[in-house]
């Protein structure tokens, strides 16, 4: 029963920004409980899922090389939101990212070395050995080790909140109705896309075609209820980040694996056979995010990639086998297209491909004439057989709503002030400083810098 | 027909490995190689980015250069209970002693891989009471329980010459099937050339124990957590053995070539080469064997579980058998128990090539191919840009 002891402070969540923020409290002397709604084999959110974290720094260091400055960061930031962003917060962030990775080996993190093979973000991005699990269990061995208390498979269901001060907090501990008492709160339950039929409000009914790449554990219980409690939104409601994956992935929890990366040397048809989009517009880590929407917008939210034999070498592998035809007919058949109308759409998209020198590694300027809409790069014609299908639908990352916080990782409540006893961070008040776009890597840093000002801020207020 | 090549319906048929082994490691690879997120663990996923996809030799090859560190099971995304269930640590184990089965020389015997715990025991019993046949035997059966001091004791208990057919014909017919097997085994997943360097880097890494760190921090050894307890108990277990091969060795150049009998005296290069090495063996695959029973059986193949525990339990009892014999030679019971070593001794020389021992050899052959074919690979790009 958590009815009858009394904490410091409450942690919501498993996942990255939780466990920085309850380290640093714990380290600094509160007793703290953690309650995560996964179980001990699920937890750790959407940051289990991730790969790294992006820091500036300014000279090479054992995990990044060259350098990366806080201007150069900050314009990154800029392009990518398009400048929805609270400039101060986002600044305290990228400076703050500079001292993140040492304090992450000191609680049992680490990282691959920077020459590591395969990787072109070393520059930029400090990459997780093992991944994302490995920090989360690393943290939550270290968690243990300081005497954190951590539940699993207890879901904060509402929050006690009188006049923007947090009282307690209803909980299903193991399924069974509970309360905990502390005396501050750290809100780190990530965003909402978990909750299909939230996801539904925003987008219709097309929601449901949506496959979630994270954890089903983040249905934004906690923003809903903090929302409705007084706490400034933050946040586009209707937006997420979704990317084009494999329409064969898991509904929850796919992961990194799902992703494809063949688009570019691709043409995309709907179900109707028809192209939609020019495929080749930019280099694919630019045009990545675009196409979660492309596709969202089409008939039955679903989508095909086709290419030919030459392309099938020319991106990373995909878990799912590509499906195969001797001919487009044959392909179409497979994919129950009409037959007729994707070979005449993929004569017209030959016929219509002009003399150019093919280089995958950048724009080409390999292009179609007279086309609608025209392919602009990396255009070839689809004759060599066999030819090749992935079918596509919007994989969604996370969501763009959350709460507004200050500085000190304060909850804003609609009045203009903050809450005195009640913080968040990560994925929850992501939006503050990524108002829309990606970045990658950002989001574990901005976890990761809130969630120890958060754990501070939390030990500070309960040992005044 | 080589593996490489045969349709895996008939993989099925053919003698160790499994169809069903082979496809389970052929998933595991292709959504790790989807994902990456292991790549700084081991040479596995290095090797494993090489291949867009994988033919039966590759994940042969794969499995044999997997150290079973566990680091890549529990940092998994889609370990268990997820619905891709991924258990690398698990598959690969088991594709590897169905390798050792596969490539085993002569075919006919493989099959003593299937029940391996049970053959070592019935091969120590029956060696065990053979050898004090032997004794009681061609030698007066007192001579088990006297008192036998200075050059030639031993001898007073076996006869040298029996000692010496003995020991040659069971050590070298386990040269030979061994020798044989690693010959099946690098014909079929081996690498096409090997320069002087991979070698020298596959002993580097196979003497170093390179993948049994878990990229430098340590291995999940027994949970979620890191230790190189593992790492230097196995350390420990293969210096142990080396040395106490070495001490041998010398005995023998001792005897045949300078004619010095044994026993020999405390400080001299046998001796101290075998307390070292006894101490070393004792140590290793005792601690080992403790591990074996305190780590979580998740990640590990429960099948290999009497494989792994037999040469485990022949190497100690080995060593420890040896060291009694070495602080109790000048007493009455120094008969019983030379009898007794010499009985381990043998057991464990014929099941040599036909258990867990073999994944020494194996694995040394898989760390030189790795270093083959990234060198191979390196310079393919070089010239390519
Ligand atoms: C496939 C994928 C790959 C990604 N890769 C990267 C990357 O490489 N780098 C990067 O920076 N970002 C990446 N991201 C984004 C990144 O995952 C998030 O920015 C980050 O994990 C957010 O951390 P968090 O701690 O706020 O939330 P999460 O890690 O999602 O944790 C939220 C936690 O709250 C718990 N929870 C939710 N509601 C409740 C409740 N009511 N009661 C109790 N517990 C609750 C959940 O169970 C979960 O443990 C990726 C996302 C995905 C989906
Ligand atoms: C080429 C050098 C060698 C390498 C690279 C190597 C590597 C390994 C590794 C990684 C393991 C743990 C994984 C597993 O159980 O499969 C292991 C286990 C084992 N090794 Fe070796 N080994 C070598 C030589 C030897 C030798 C010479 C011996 C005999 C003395 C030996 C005896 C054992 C035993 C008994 C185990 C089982 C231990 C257990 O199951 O926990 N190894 N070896
Ligand atoms: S073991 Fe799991 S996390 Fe590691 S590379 Fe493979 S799929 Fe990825
Ligand atoms: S178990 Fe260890 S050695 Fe084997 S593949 Fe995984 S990380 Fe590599």
């Amino acid at each position: 029963m958590l009815r009858d002891k009394h904490y410091d402070l409450l942690v919501i969540g498993g996942g990255n920004a939780a466990l920085c923020a309850a380290l640093t409290a714990r380290e600094q002397g509160a007793s703290v409980l953690v309650c995560e709604h996964a179980p001990r084999a699920l937890r750790g959110g959407n940051s289990r899922h991730t790969r790294n974290l992006r820091c500036s720094h300014d000279a090479p260091t054992d995990v990044l090389t060259e350098n990366y400055s806080e201007e150069e960061y900050f314009e990154d930031l800029l392009r990518v939101t398009g400048g929805v962003t609270n400039e101060k917060l986002a600044r305290m962030t990228i400076h703050e990212s500079k001292f993140v990775t040492p304090w992450m080996y000191e609680r049992g993190v680490r990282f691959q070395p920077s020459l590591g093979g395969t990787l072109s973000l070393s520059r930029t991005n400090a990459f997780f050995l093992g991944g994302g699990k490995a920090l989360v269990n690393a943290y939550f061995a270290e968690a243990e080790k300081k005497g954190v208390e951590v539940v699993y498979d207890t879901e904060v269901v509402s929050l006690d909140i009188e006049e923007g001060f947090f009282k307690g907090a209803e909980v299903r501990y193991h399924g069974f109705p509970d309360y905990v008492r502390a005396k501050a709160l750290v809100v780190a339950s990530g965003g909402f896309q978990g909750n299909i039929e939230w996801l539904t409000e925003a987008w219709g009914p097309s929601a449901a075609n949506f496959i979630i790449r994270g954890t089903p554990f983040n249905k934004g219980l906690m923003l809903r209820d903090l929302l409705a409690k007084g706490a400034e939104p933050n946040g586009d409601p209707t937006q997420c980040h979704a990317v084009a994956i494999d329409a064969r992935a898991p509904k929850f929890d796919g992961g990194i694996v799902t992703r494809l990366d063949c688009v570019p040397f691709s043409i995309v048809v709907n179900n109707k056979a028809e192209r939609f989009y020019d495929e080749g517009e930019d280099v694919w880590p630019k045009r990545y995010a675009i196409w979660g929407r492309l596709v969202a917008q089409q008939p039955d939210q679903i989508a095909y990639a086709i290419i030919d034999t030459k392309c099938l070498k020319l991106f990373m592998p995909s878990v799912f086998p590509p499906i195969e035809g001797r001919t487009i007919e044959e392909l179409a058949g497979k994919l129950e297209l009409d037959p007729a109308k994707l070979s005449k759409t993929v004569k017209g998209f030959n016929a219509a491909v002009q003399p150019g020198s093919f280089d995958p590694s950048g724009l080409d300027g390999s292009r179609t004439e007279g086309l609608e809409p025209a392919k602009t790069n990396w255009a070839r014609k689809l004759d060599e057989p066999p030819y090749y299908a992935y079918p596509l639908r919007p994989g969604v990352t996370f969501t763009y709503l959350g709460v507004t916080v200050d500085e000190k990782a304060r909850i804003q409540m609609a009045d203009g002030k903050p809450s005195a006893n009640m913080l968040a961070a990560g994925e929850i008040m992501a939006g503050n400083i990524l108002g829309q776009g990606y970045l990658a890597g950002l989001g574990m840093t901005i976890g990761t810098v809130f969630g120890r000002i958060a754990g501070q801020e939390a030990a500070r207020y309960v040992n005044r | 027909m080589s593996i490489a090549e045969q349709p895996v319906s008939l993989v099925g048929l053919a003698r160790g490995l499994q169809g069903a082994t082979l496809e389970e490691s052929r998933r595991t690879m292709e959504i790790c190689n989807a994902c990456r997120y292991c790549e700084g663990y081991c040479a596995v996923f290095p090797a494993m980015e090489l291949h867009r996809s994988f033919s039966n030799r590759d994940l042969v090859h794969l499995a044999n250069l997997c150290h079973g560190c566990k680091g890549c099971f529990y940092a998994c995304q889609y370990a268990p209970p997820h619905e891709f269930g991924l258990n690398l640590p698990k598959v690969f184990a088991e594709l590897r002693r169905e390798s050792y089965e596969h490539h085993a020389w002569p075919g006919a015997l493989a099959g003593l891989f299937q029940k391996n715990g049970l053959f070592v025991s019935l091969a120590t019993g029956l060696l065990l009471i053979a050898v004090m046949l032997l004794s009681a035997l061609l030698v007066d059966p007192q001579a088990l329980f006297g008192v036998n001091r200075g050059p030639g004791s031993f001898y007073a208990v076996i006869p040298y010459e029996v000692m010496v057919a003995l020991g040659s014909l069971s050590f070298g017919y386990a040269v030979l099937a061994l020798v044989m097997g690693l010959r099946n085994y690098w014909r079929e997943s081996g690498a096409k050339q090997v320069g002087g360097k991979a070698l020298a880097l596959g002993l580097h890494d196979a003497l170093t124990l390179r993948h049994l760190s878990g990229g430098g921090h340590g291995c999940n050894d027994t949970h979620e957590g890191f230790t190189q307890s593992r790492r230097w108990l196995h350390q420990a277990m293969m210096w142990g053995f080396l040395l106490s091969f070495a001490s041998t060795s010398v005995a023998t150049i001792y005897d045949h070539v300078f004619g010095w009998i044994a026993p020999y005296s405390w400080y001299s290069a046998p001796v101290v080469l075998g307390t070292l090495g006894g101490f070393g063996l004792t140590i290793g695959s005792g601690g080992l064997f403790w591990m074996k029973f305190k780590t979580d059986p998740e990640p590990t193949a429960q099948r290999n579980f009497g494989m792994d525990m037999g040469l485990l339990a022949q190497l100690f009892l080995v060593a420890v058998t040896g060291l009694a014999l070495l602080f109790f030679r000048h007493t009455s019971a120094m008969g019983m128990l030379l009898v007794i070593h010499l009985g381990f001794v043998l057991a464990l020389f014929v099941s040599l090539p036909y258990g867990k021992f073999v994944h020494g050899l194996y694995r040394f052959a898989a760390l030189v191919r790795h270093h083959a074919d990234q060198r191979a690979a390196s310079q393919e790009e070089g010239s390519a840009s």
